[in-house]
């Protein structure tokens, strides 16, 4: 989902690219209380595997694919603050290294993925939380909804941006629809690697799963 | 704790180095968009198009695909385990 130079105007590109500033700004400062000595390499190896998951896009329709966001991944890992934080970088490195994502579109780019993505993954995790603390299936569950979710909505920000300073003067409702069909698809996909990956972190080192955390009763006995 | 953080960083250097071959070379959701309504007509050259590792290849041949996936992982997690070990609040249990 990383967009060109040249799709957006100017004015449209740099207002995101001071949005984007700005949330990655407050998303440093909020990380601060998110990491310690357990948590930061953690972070770190989070972003790493947004990373390479990022570079596996698997097909979708016939001439169509999709990749991992990571956001709700992130999110459900290691915290929005952090997960945020973690998008930004892999973006970044995407960008500068091997010129995948345009540097004034960056600003976009950042916002859909890293802020729009990881926050609509948290807020749909952290609503659907009590299910996941049920157990692996729960977990599971929310894992593949947040991500699912989160796609659709990060997709639901460039057509947004499209609409506010899209270059081409395409029709917003066709824009629209292609790119939540298609993204309605890649969110299958977002989950399905989501609920593998927290579940399979789960099953070994459950207190590394920011949004189990305080979990003390895995088996909580409902009433 | 440490054999899990080196497990996880293997599964990503062997994604990303390894698996990287098998992607789908169509183009994603927002390419597909803007390729099947011109807007992709408007879309400018990359200002590091010319570089060593655009995209994820070496020098334009994709037979590296996997070498830039390393490069990357390696790249991805030099930076973010260095930014996120300033930004930790220090532990004062020893």
């Amino acid at each position: 989902m990383h967009m060109s130079d040249g799709l957006l105007n100017a004015p449209v590109s740099v207002a995101f690219l001071v949005i984007a500033a700005a949330g990655v700004g407050f998303a440093l400062i909020k990380a601060r209380a998110d990491l310690d000595d357990r948590t930061a390499p953690m972070a770190g190896l989070v972003a790493t595997f947004i990373f390479a998951v990022q570079m596996i896009n698997f097909p979708i329709l016939p001439g169509a694919s999709g990749h991992l966001l990571g956001g709700a991944l992130a999110a459900i890992l290691v915290g929005p603050y952090v997960g945020a934080l973690c998008v930004t970088i892999v973006l970044v490195v995407q960008a500068l290294l091997f010129a995948d994502g345009g540097l004034t579109a960056l600003g976009a780019n950042v916002t859909n993925m890293a802020l729009i993505g990881t926050a609509t993954g948290f807020f749909v995790a952290l609503a659907l939380r009590k299910l996941a603390e049920r157990g692996k299936g729960g977990l599971a569950a929310v894992a593949f909804v947040s991500a699912f979710v989160n796609t659709v909505v990060a997709a639901t920000g460039f057509i947004v941006e499209y609409a506010i300073g899209g270059v081409g003067g395409v029709e917003i409702g066709k824009v629209a629809l292609l790119m939540w069909g298609l993204h309605a698809l890649i969110g299958i996909g977002e989950g399905l690697i989501t609920a593998v990956t927290v579940t399979s972190v789960a099953s070994i080192r459950p207190d590394l799963v920011y949004l189990l955390r305080g979990n003390k009763k895995p088996l909580e006995v409902r009433s | 704790m440490k054999k899990f953080f080196i497990g996880f960083a293997v599964v990503s250097l062997l994604i990303a180095g390894v698996l990287s071959y098998f992607a789908s070379g169509s183009p994603d959701g927002l390419d597909k968009t803007v390729e099947d309504t011109g807007i992709a007509e408007h879309a400018q050259e990359h200002p590091f198009s010319g570089s060593t590792f655009a995209d994820y290849a070496l020098g334009g041949d994709d037979k590296f695909t996997g070498l830039a996936g390393v490069l990357g992982v390696v790249v991805v997690l030099a930076v973010s385990v260095g930014l996120f070990w300033l930004l930790r609040k220090k532990s004062d249990v020893k």
